[in-house]
Order: structure tokens, then sequence, then C-alpha cells
């Protein structure tokens, strides 16, 4: 699903240069349920981003679905994006006037599907997220977790491949963290490949391959039967 | 990119800063509300001044005989110049770019009208047929002199409203005699004399007057009409040709004004139309501006509004938008509030205008309205369509940069966590 070989990625402010990743590879395949973790300045976000086709990159290869993303223009990048990927962000990022069923519907805004159709379907994503009763709700109306499971919704209803979710629980307190993570986890079993960056261990543990970034490389990645041992390790540090 | 749902976008975002739309699109619509208004009083100025030179045709010229007051040739100022019948007929054969003559025969002394019982002294004009048409006499019953009046010198009379009203009181008068210093002249026509001296009101052939009144040949004035031509320059050349004409057939100098004097209305039409377009052009640069400031208000406001969504659009962004996409809601919504602005503004002034003119209407009609200097104050179709474009374009220009800036928005930038 995503290949990744030797990315480059640099930040230039004027005269400075801050080289963030450097020369990383990476492959997720279809299906995959995978965080990714480091501290804070590491570069997870910006590979998020480049991941997400909102971010270009300076060297190296990207391929994603078999196809190189490389040098799009806005309208291409913004038509993959549409079509293969679902974003959750930390800060919800819903359109504040705008009420849940209308924020939900956005995607199929620009893939041309009529209002009524649209509708609908976000009615039905709603639904199956147990937000139907506030499908007419303003953002400012609903709670944290009520928002990021919103925003769930509203990554889903292009029906992705990808699911990119930068710290979708950061914002929220453990009980309603674990209820986005278990939603999380029923849409990877339902086939789609969910790639979440993470600072919470216990957020981690509950994905099937962890990716630890340090300095602009990935420094480990912690696979499925090894998770108990990481779980452990997470215990005793 | 016209569906209902691009509206339904655009919509949301008025309805989110009503106070800041409605002041910005007050003042486009305050910039073409002005336009109109000015607009339509000029139009008003310059149709009442046209409806002054309306009491004739504006290609009318008068020419009158005085004494020389320049030597020519050999002979001293101060020789009488008379006008003939001959120069009638020059004046018709030969006169370059003249279309239509009338000579008049002064009759002398004050002539007394005599009905039956009533009389009283009335002037009288002589003319030719060509006159009813030169002068824009109205008939208001019976006909004009036509040219078998003329050839046959008949006597017969086309009097004015005064006359029939103080000689004929209720009575009809066509066909009946009135005297004439005792010479019986047929009524055949009444003219309505509203707005007009007495002095032009009742009109004998001049054939008749010349006859009648011992006139032999003479002629005093002539009216002539003259090709429409569109300069101050060739109504001058026109003048300059007739006085050049008579000059030498009467032996004085074709500039000496005492000798002939002559009158181009056209002259002075070109000249006073000039004014008024000035007028007009000075009124388009004053709206124009009032609008720009509008605009520039408005592009203002956009760019203020872009720049408070630049996280919403971001979102858009990064959900599937497209830069045209941004683009387009960003124009429309400019195009929108300029136009809906404007047009309420096109509206209102179009509006007022109309109302000021139908009030004018009304007093003119119930005569109340004789000294006013103002016709039909408004503003044309055409005017009202050219500055719709104008709006519809300006909102575009209005809505550009803040588009452009709106479709440059980079999503990551716009959704990085601030907190
Ligand atoms: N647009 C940008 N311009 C310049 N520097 C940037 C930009 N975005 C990120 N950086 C820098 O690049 C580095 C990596 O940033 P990034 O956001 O990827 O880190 P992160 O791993 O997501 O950190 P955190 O856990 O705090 O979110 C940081 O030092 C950051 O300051
Ligand atoms: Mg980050």
């Amino acid at each position: 699903m995503i290949q990744i070989s030797n990315l480059h990625k640099s930040y230039v402010m004027g005269s400075n240069s801050l080289h963030v990743l450097k020369g990383l590879d990476l492959d997720i395949q279809e299906g995959e349920f995978v965080s990714i973790m480091g501290s804070s300045g590491s570069g997870k976000s910006t590979l998020l981003n480049i991941l997400g086709i909102l971010d270009d990159y300076d060297q190296g290869t990207y391929h994603l679905g078999g196809k190189l993303i490389q040098g799009l223009n806005e309208t291409k990048a913004a038509m993959t994006r549409n079509e293969m990927i679902g974003f959750i962000f930390q800060s919800f990022n819903l359109i504040s006037f705008k009420n849940a069923a209308e924020n939900v519907a956005l995607p199929l805004y620009y893939q041309k599907v009529s209002r009524k159709k649209r509708n609908l379907i976000a009615l039905e994503y709603l639904d199956r997220l147990g937000l139907k009763e506030w499908a007419h709700h303003l953002p400012s109306e609903l709670s944290g977790g009520q928002k990021q499971r919103v925003a769930i919704a509203r990554a889903l209803i292009s029906q992705p491949q990808i699911i990119l979710a930068d710290e979708p629980t950061g914002a929220l307190d453990s009980t309603t963290s674990f209820e986005v993570m278990d939603i999380l986890k029923e849409i990877n079993e339902q086939g789609k490949t969910v790639i979440i960056v993470t600072h919470e261990h216990d957020i981690a543990a509950m994905t099937k391959k962890i990716i630890r970034l340090k300095d602009g490389v990935i420094e480990e990645v912690i696979k499925n039967g090894d998770l108990q041992l990481f779980k452990d390790r997470v215990r005793t540090e | 990119m016209f569906d209902v749902d691009v509206w339904q976008e655009i919509f949301s975002t008025i309805k989110k800063n009503k106070l800041r739309t409605f002041l910005t699109g007050f003042s486009v619509a305050w910039g073409i509300f002005m336009l109109m208004v000015l607009l339509g009083s000029g139009n008003g100025l310059q149709n009442g001044v046209k409806e002054n030179f309306a009491s004739n045709s504006i290609n009318i010229m008068w020419l009158w005989t005085g004494d020389t007051s320049i030597p020519y040739q050999g002979m001293k100022e101060g020789r009488t110049i008379k006008f003939n019948n001959a120069d009638y007929t020059f004046l018709k054969e030969k006169g370059e770019n003249l279309e239509q003559v009338s000579s008049r025969y002064y009759l002398p002394g004050t002539i007394v009208y005599t009905y039956k019982n009533e009389y009283g002294s009335f002037e009288t004009s002589s003319c030719h047929p060509a006159l009813l048409e030169m002068e824009k006499v109205i008939i208001a019953s019976g006909r004009f002199i036509n040219d078998m009046d003329m050839n046959d010198s008949r006597k017969v009379i086309v009097i004015g409203e005064n006359v029939r009203k103080a000689l004929f009181k209720e009575e009809d008068p066509i066909g009946k005699y009135v005297k004439l210093n005792n010479v019986p002249f047929k009524v055949i026509g009444v003219t309505h004399d509203k707005a007009r001296n007495d002095e032009r009101t009742n009109y004998i052939p001049v054939t008749t007057a010349q006859r009648i009144f011992n006139g032999a040949d003479r002629v005093h004035t002539f009216a002539i009409t003259t090709k429409m031509v569109k300069t101050v320059e060739e109504a001058d050349s026109i003048t300059a040709k007739v006085r050049q004409g008579l000059a030498m057939r009467h032996k004085f100098d074709p500039n000496d004004k005492k000798a002939m004097g002559s009158f181009n209305m056209l002259t002075e039409y070109i000249r006073t139309m000039k004014i008024f377009q000035a007028i007009k052009i000075f009124v388009w640069i004053i709206g124009i501006g009032t609008l720009i400031a509008g605009i520039v208000g408005v592009s203002n406001i956009m760019l203020i509004l872009v720049k408070e969504r630049t996280r919403e659009i971001g979102i858009r962004k990064a959900l599937g938008a497209s830069p045209a996409s941004v683009i387009g809601l960003v124009l429309l919504e400019s195009i929108l509030i300029t136009t809906v602005a404007g047009y309420l503004g096109l509206v209102v002034g179009v509006g007022i205008m109309e109302g000021i003119n139908y009030a004018l209407e009304q007093a003119l009609a119930s005569g109340a309205g004789d000294g006013i200097f103002f016709r039909n104050p408004t503003v044309d179709f055409t005017t009202a369509i050219t500055s719709m474009v104008i709006l519809v374009v300006s909102g575009a220009l209005a809505g550009y940069l803040p588009a452009r800036k709106a479709a440059n928005v980079k999503p990551i930038e716009a959704l990085r966590d601030e907190n």
C-alpha cells in the first residue's frame, strides 16, 4: 500500500535549513494498523503529512497504492487525498458553522455527490458511530469524543483505503481515547489501513505495529508478536 | 461551479458576517446610487435645455437686415440693406446646405382684428408654408397655410388661441371671416399656443401680406433650416456661406453684422450639448470613483475573511477541495455581494429619479411647473445595464486578490495545531 524509500525532508526558513527526515525507508501493507511514535520534534507529523500528500518531500520515492506520488499539482493532490485518504486530527478540525451531518458530508461534496444523497450517507455514517441524534448539532454543542467521532465519520465517508490520524486521542480523556481506539480498530478490521501518530504507549499498544522515529530515521519497528514485549518494556521504562 | 451547494456555502458565510457584509455592500450600493442620481440629474438638465431648443427646429437660422457699418467697394457705411423676393428665390435655389426657407414681411403699423362686434390688435406673422415645420407650429384645429394659398395670395389666416378667445369666444372660428384693418381674411386654422409668445400665433401667407399691405416684393426677415451638422465649425461655415451669398447680392461686407444680422441655432445647440457631454463624463468619473472606493472595501473585507477562514480553507483542501473550487467560493461571494448591493443601489437610484420625473410630469401637466428647467431626469436602459456589467466585473476584481490568497493556503500550515 505504502512504499517509501530514502525519504528526505528539510524545512527551509530563510538561511536556516532543518533536516527533519533523513533517508527514511518504510513499507506498510494493505490492512495494517500502524502507530508512529517518537519524541517531540522527531518528524512524526512531517512524515504523516507527506503520507497524506499534504506536503511534498525533497528526495527519495513515495508510492501510494502502486502509484508514485511526486510533484503532483494541487488539483491532482486534492483529488488523490479525496479518493484515497481519510484524515483524523488531534483538534478535530470540524468546520464550526456547519452541523455534524454537513461536516461529515463535505468530502462527498468535493466528489460532486448530490446534496440529498450525501446527506443521507452522512446520516448513515453518523448512525454507525452512534451520533444520529447529534446530526444537526454544531460542533460547539458536542463533547470532544463526539467531535472526534464526527471527524472519524467524515474520514470514512469517502471510503478511502487509508486512514491517517495525527494524535487522534491527544485531546481526549483516557476513557474516550479508548472508545476512539476501539472504533479505529473496528475500521481496521473491516480492511482499511490505519496509521496513527501518538505519544501514548497504551494507545500505541492497541495497534498491530509500532514504528519509532528518531533523528529522522526509523529507530525500531515493533511487530505484532513483540507487542507484549513492548508493553512490558513500557511498564518498566 | 454554479450549483446550489456553492451558493449554500456562500450564504452560510455571509450569514455569519451579516454586519460586515452589509457595510461593504452598502458602500457599493452607495456608489451606484450616486452614479444613477448624478447621471439622472445630468440627463434632466440636458433634456430641459433640449426642450427649450425644441420650440424650433434645432437647425433653424434667422436673417434680418439693417444699415451697413463698414464701407464696401467705395460705398460709405450707413446704407440700408433690404431683402426682397429675389433673395428668397436665391436662397431656395442656390443656397448650399439649406433645407427650407420662409420669408417674412412685417405688416406696417398696428393691425386691428375685427369679428362681428369684437375687436383688438394683435401681432401678425407672414410666412411660407414651410414655417409650420421650421418653427414647430402646432395646429389645434383646421390647417396651416399651403402652397395654393401662397400662389393665389389668398386672404386666409391661421389664428392663435388668444385671437380665438378674444374674438370668437365659444364659436368655431374655422371658415369664418375676421377683418384685418377692414380686409376680410378667412380663418383656416387655429394654433395651439402653449408656452409660445403672442407674436407668433397669427399667420398669413407672405404673398398676401405683400399685396394687401403694399409690400411689393419687400422681405424683412428669413427663417432657414440648414443641413444637420455635428460640429460648430461646420455650422459656422454654413452661416458664412449664406452671409457671403447675400452680401454679394446686396454689396456689403460679409462680416458686417449691422448690415445683415444672422443667428444660427445649430451652433448654439452643438455648443450646449458639448457642455453636457463634458458634464456627463465628469459624472461618470465621480460615479466610478465612488464605485472603486466600494470595491476596494469589498476586496478588503474579503481579504480579512480569507485570513479568518484560513483554517477552514485548509480543512477543505485536506478533504479534497481543488484550488479552483476555493477560488470559486471566494470569487462568487465577492461577486454576489457587489452585484446584489449594486443592484439595490441601482434600483433605488433609478426609482428615485423616476419618482422625481413622475412628480415633475404631474407639475407640468397641471401647469405648475412652467419655470422648471428640468425634464425627464432618468437614466436609460443601456446605462443601467452598463452599470450592472461594471458591477459584476468589479465584483470579480474585488474578489480576485483574496481568492488568490485563499487558493494559496497550504493545508499543513492552516491545520497546524497552535496549542
Ligand atoms: N512548516 C514548518 N516549517 C519549519 N519547521 C517545521 C515545520 N513543520 C515542522 N517543523 C519542524 O520540524 C521538526 C519536526 O516537526 P514535526 O511536527 O514533524 O514533529 P512531531 O514529531 O510531529 O512533534 P510533536 O510530537 O511535537 O507533534 C520540528 O523541529 C519542527 O519545529
Ligand atoms: Mg506532531
